[in-house]
């Protein structure tokens, strides 16, 4: 169990009258990399968002080490609207916002980038590390937290140096070329110190090279900071060259899950990107 | 209880006023999502306009009020040409600044034009008849007010629900990009919408200044920010909501002024302001709309 | 790029620069100088404009309730320092509360309780406004100036604020320095807060605010703080502000003075602390001095100069205002702030523009 670093326990996700995630049930285990892939309009952000505090899931559980952290179930005007499983499974309200689930441990980068447009690319990293302050308004506005504003500095320039960023580091982020803006926002999402990290589509938008460096990066971000992650990606290639297991999405519903070798060769996966199932039932 | 059906025909009449305003705000809102700050002080620009007409230039009062209306309606359009149509992608903060630099300009206008001093408001004969219904009595203009109101906001719906205008405007208020795309023509939507609002508000002014007989550089300020909380509680792009909120505002507002508490009566405003916002953001007929991540 | 130790002898040669300028006038001029004026309103304003830009510019909340807070300052400085010994003259038609009456505090004592004061009501209005939107907390922020406006001057704090009469015979610093000491400490605070870790937050708030809680920042709690602490400045300003008219009303600090302190704010750039003061000392000088021309009738010889008369000034300013808006949107200074890397890089451009220019010309 506490190997666990999270677990979505039936989770569901209803906007008004539709069901974007319905029931997904989902583990990622210490120092693995997951990927969550399925087709445009699978729910894979919405669950993204879900486990980040974003949305309050309708119904379901999120566990982060083995603690829940996030709990819900259809209670309001959902009582009525409700279509998922697992009715009155759950009976108590847990929605930290996203700043808490971050302290507790989770980063996050976002599909469209959101780095902060009007600093420098040290800055950016070095706002993340706001979170992990120690000094109060008045310790840090008289200075009086000298050594630990030393010492974020020296650590944001370090992690900058590890993700090839340090000759870039007085530009402004927006000004940076779109590869080393996704790797400027991991960097960011890196010095909130995370245990898990969650890259929604880090290589949108990459052309082929870029896509191979970054699938690269990846890989070192694990082996370095010894860091587990969840990832969602449309570009196979990537997937299939990272992940440990991969889960599958298909109209908010879970429809594979396994190593890439399985999900290469699971029939219902295939048919869900290429539309064959349907076809053939009809 | 006289004097209870007293204050709801003095509530209706100034809460029909504010529709007429709000409406301006909520249509504008609805479009460009801006607060257009500068609506209350073309409202009372519209009450000098009047008076340049009627008293100094003694035009009849059924010219003067076409007159002012158009001359309302061109005001309201260059302001929107000059000041808010060069800011479409700037940033929102820097129209919101726009529109209160053009309120700024106005107020200093029409002091520098008019000075400070109130001016008095021309009459129009037949609306300030008194009339006398059972024990009350009052002004022919508070009857003429609401029901005028209500015809204007009936063609008013008329026009948005049936005319192709109409429905380049909704087009438009639902997505700008995409009206844009279907080969609506923005700028002319845009300018139709401040328009009308100016219009309605040029109406507003002549049936709120009557009985008020003067204006002040500062007259728009306050009523126009009352407005905005009658649209918000309405729920903002919502033209029968602007009704509703315009009527629950001007009903509130005169049955304190009526009370023990009548010095609180605009400190009350704000006060529903904050509670509305708080307890139903999008107002009594609005539309939820949430932020994508 | 210019050696560190340079840039610090140049800035400690400009703070030199400008206290030899504020001695200079406060040795050399009359009280009634108009130097002095501008200088001590320019410092004034320049705090109210930082105290705005804390909140709009850095923080990215669109408050209009500046006004509001400057009337809660200025009151309550009015109220704890007005001399006993005069109260009842100033009192002299509703009489003053009994708790009042024997009430006088020194003057630091009276500008911190105000802006402390301030910052509680800030406290309490922030809990709820600050959940809305940027224009609707404009909007909200402006209702709440109005409402502090309208229940100063009501009936039932007669016995308090004196009602519509407001209140004279408020005191200031003895000395012409005074005002200069208060708003360089309280800038200076607020330059060390914007420059802090704290600071970095409210700008990424600004910047994004789903990204900056994604990455933990608290908004509420931030937002919440950069409200408290610019209004609690913004009333050490109205306190300023009371101390230097000496008389106060109700009607004092109207939402034309909140949007006085945009223009300033707009015209020095948002987010820019150096901007803020410049563009203040500039349009206050303008407005009490350069441009004053503009409000007097003008002839030369029998030629009338056309439009200028009584409120061509304001006119005057709002046009700027819109001009900056519309064309020069980043105003003075934008985002940045005033360092000698741009001062030096500029003449160097200039300089090498002169040079090339005249290269030309020699071929």
């Amino acid at each position: 169990m506490s190997e666990n670093v999270l677990k979505v326990e039936n989770a569901t996700m209803q906007f008004g009258g539709v069901v974007a995630v319905d029931n997904l049930n989902l583990e990622v285990n210490e120092g693995e990399i997951v990927s969550l892939i399925g087709p445009n309009g699978a729910g894979k952000t919405t669950a993204f968002n879900v486990i980040t505090g974003v949305y309050a899931p309708t119904n379901g559980r999120v566990y982060f080490n083995g603690a829940c952290i996030v709990e819900n179930f259809p209670h309001g005007k959902m009582k009525k609207l409700y279509q998922g499983e697992h009715l009155g499974e759950y009976t108590s309200v847990k929605e930290p916002t996203p700043d808490k689930i971050t302290q507790m441990g989770m980063a996050r980068t976002f599909q469209n980038i959101r780095l902060w447009k009007s600093q420098t690319v040290m800055d950016n990293v070095l706002m993340a590390k706001h979170m992990r302050r120690s000094s109060n308004l008045f310790s840090a506005t008289f200075r009086l937290n000298k050594r630990e504003e030393e010492k974020q500095r020296e650590e944001t320039l370090d992690l900058l140096r590890i993700v090839g960023l340090e000759d870039v580091k007085d530009d402004l982020s927006t000004s940076l070329p779109y590869g080393k803006q996704r790797r400027l926002e991991i960097a960011r999402a890196l010095a909130t110190e995370p245990k898990l990290l969650l890259l929604d589509e880090p290589a949108a938008g990459m052309n082929p090279q870029e896509t191979i460096e970054l699938t690269e990066f990846i890989g070192e971000i694990r082996s370095k900071f010894h860091m587990t992650v969840l990832l969602i990606e449309h570009h196979m290639d990537l997937v299939m060259d990272i992940s440990d297991r991969i889960y599958v999405l298909d109209f908010g519903k879970l429809i594979a899950s396994g190593v890439p070798a399985e999900i290469q060769n699971n029939e219902r996966v295939i048919g869900a990107y290429l539309g064959v199932a349907d076809d053939a039932e009809d | 209880m006289d004097a209870f059906l007293q204050n709801c025909l003095t509530g209706i009449s100034i809460g029909s006023i504010y529709a007429l305003i709000a409406i301006g705000y909520t249509m504008v809102y609805g479009i460009l999502r801006l607060i257009n700050f500068a609506h209350g002080d073309i409202f009372m620009m519209a009450g000098y306009f009047m008076i340049i007409c009627m008293t100094d230039m003694m035009i009849p009062w059924y010219i003067s009020i076409v007159i002012v209306i158009v001359a309302t309606v061109l005001l309201g359009v260059c302001i929107e040409k000059v000041a808010y149509k060069p800011l479409r992608t700037a940033p929102r903060m820097s129209v919101m600044i726009s529109a209160i630099g053009v309120s700024y300009f106005l107020q200093n206008f029409a002091t520098y034009l008019f000075s400070a001093q109130p001016k008095s408001y021309p009459t129009i004969g037949f609306l300030s008849k008194s009339v006398q219904v059972g024990e009350i009595s009052t002004t022919l203009v508070t009857f003429v007010t609401p029901i005028l109101t209500i015809l204007l906001v009936i063609g008013l719906v008329m026009l948005v629900k049936k005319t192709k205008v109409g429905m380049a405007m909704r087009a438009v208020s639902r997505d700008f990009e995409t009206a844009q795309l279907m080969g609506i023509k923005i700028n002319s939507v845009i300018s139709f919408t401040f328009a009308i609002g100016c219009a309605l508000a040029a109406i507003g002014s002549v049936l709120y200044f009557i009985p008020r007989s003067s204006v002040y550089p500062l007259a728009g300020s306050l009523p126009g920010l009352k407005c905005f909380v009658a649209a918000v509680f309405g729920g903002i792009g919502s033209i029968p909501g602007a009704l509703v909120g315009g009527f629950l505002i001007g009903l509130s507002e005169t049955f304190i002024k009526a009370s023990a508490f009548s010095e609180f009566s605009d400190a009350f405003t704000f006060i529903i302001l904050i509670v509305v916002l708080l307890c139903l953001p999008t107002g009594l007929f609005g539309e939820k709309i949430k932020e994508k991540v | 790029m210019l050696q560190k130790k340079t840039k610090n002898i140049c800035t400690a040669a400009a703070l030199v620069l400008l206290a030899v300028v504020i001695v200079c006038v406060g040795q050399f001029t009359s009280s009634t100088s108009m130097l002095r004026t501008v200088l001590q309103l320019g410092a004034i304003y320049a705090l109210l404009a930082v105290s705005m830009n804390l909140c709009n510019g850095f923080t990215g909340l669109f408050s209009l309730g500046q006004a509001g807070f400057m009337t809660l300052g200025a009151y309550t400085y009015a109220i704890l320092t007005i001399p006993v010994e005069s109260r009842a003259g100033v009192y002299y038609l509703y009489g003053v509360a009994g708790w009042l009456e024997k009430l006088e505090l020194p003057i630091p004592v009276a500008l911190l309780v105000a802006g402390l004061v301030a910052a509680l009501f800030a406290f309490l209005i922030g809990l709820p406004v600050l959940r809305l939107k940027s224009d609707y907390l404009a909007i909200a922020t402006l209702g709440f100036a109005e409402v502090v406006r309208i229940v100063t001057a009501s009936s039932p704090l007669n016995r308090v604020t004196n009602g519509s009469l407001g209140l004279t015979m408020i005191p200031g610093f003895s000395s012409y320095y005074g005002i200069f000491a208060v708003v360089i400490l309280c800038i200076a605070i607020i330059v060390l807060l914007i420059n802090s870790t704290y600071g970095r937050a409210f700008k990424a708030i600004r910047d994004d605010e789903i990204a900056a809680e994604a990455m933990g920042i608290n908004l509420s709690q931030h937002k919440q703080m950069s409200f408290v602490i610019s209004s609690f400045f913004a009333a050490i300003g109205g306190a300023l502000m009371a101390m230097y008219m000496g008389a106060i009303s109700s009607t004092t600090f109207t939402i034309a003075v909140t949007y006085f302190i945009l223009l300033i704010v707009v015209i020095g750039g948002m987010g820019s602390v150096t901007g803020s003061v410049i563009s203040a000392l500039l349009v206050i000088a303008s407005r009490e001095w350069w441009l004053r021309f503009l409000d007097q009738p003008m002839f030369i010889g029998s030629f009338k100069v056309p439009l200028l008369k009584t409120g061509f000034r304001m006119v005057v300013f709002s046009v700027i205002l819109m001009v900056v808006v519309l064309l020069f949107r980043k105003g003075i200074m934008g985002e940045r702030e005033f360092n000698w890397d741009g001062i030096y890089s500029f003449f160097k451009r200039l300089f090498s523009k002169k040079k090339s220019g005249k290269g030309v010309q020699a071929k």
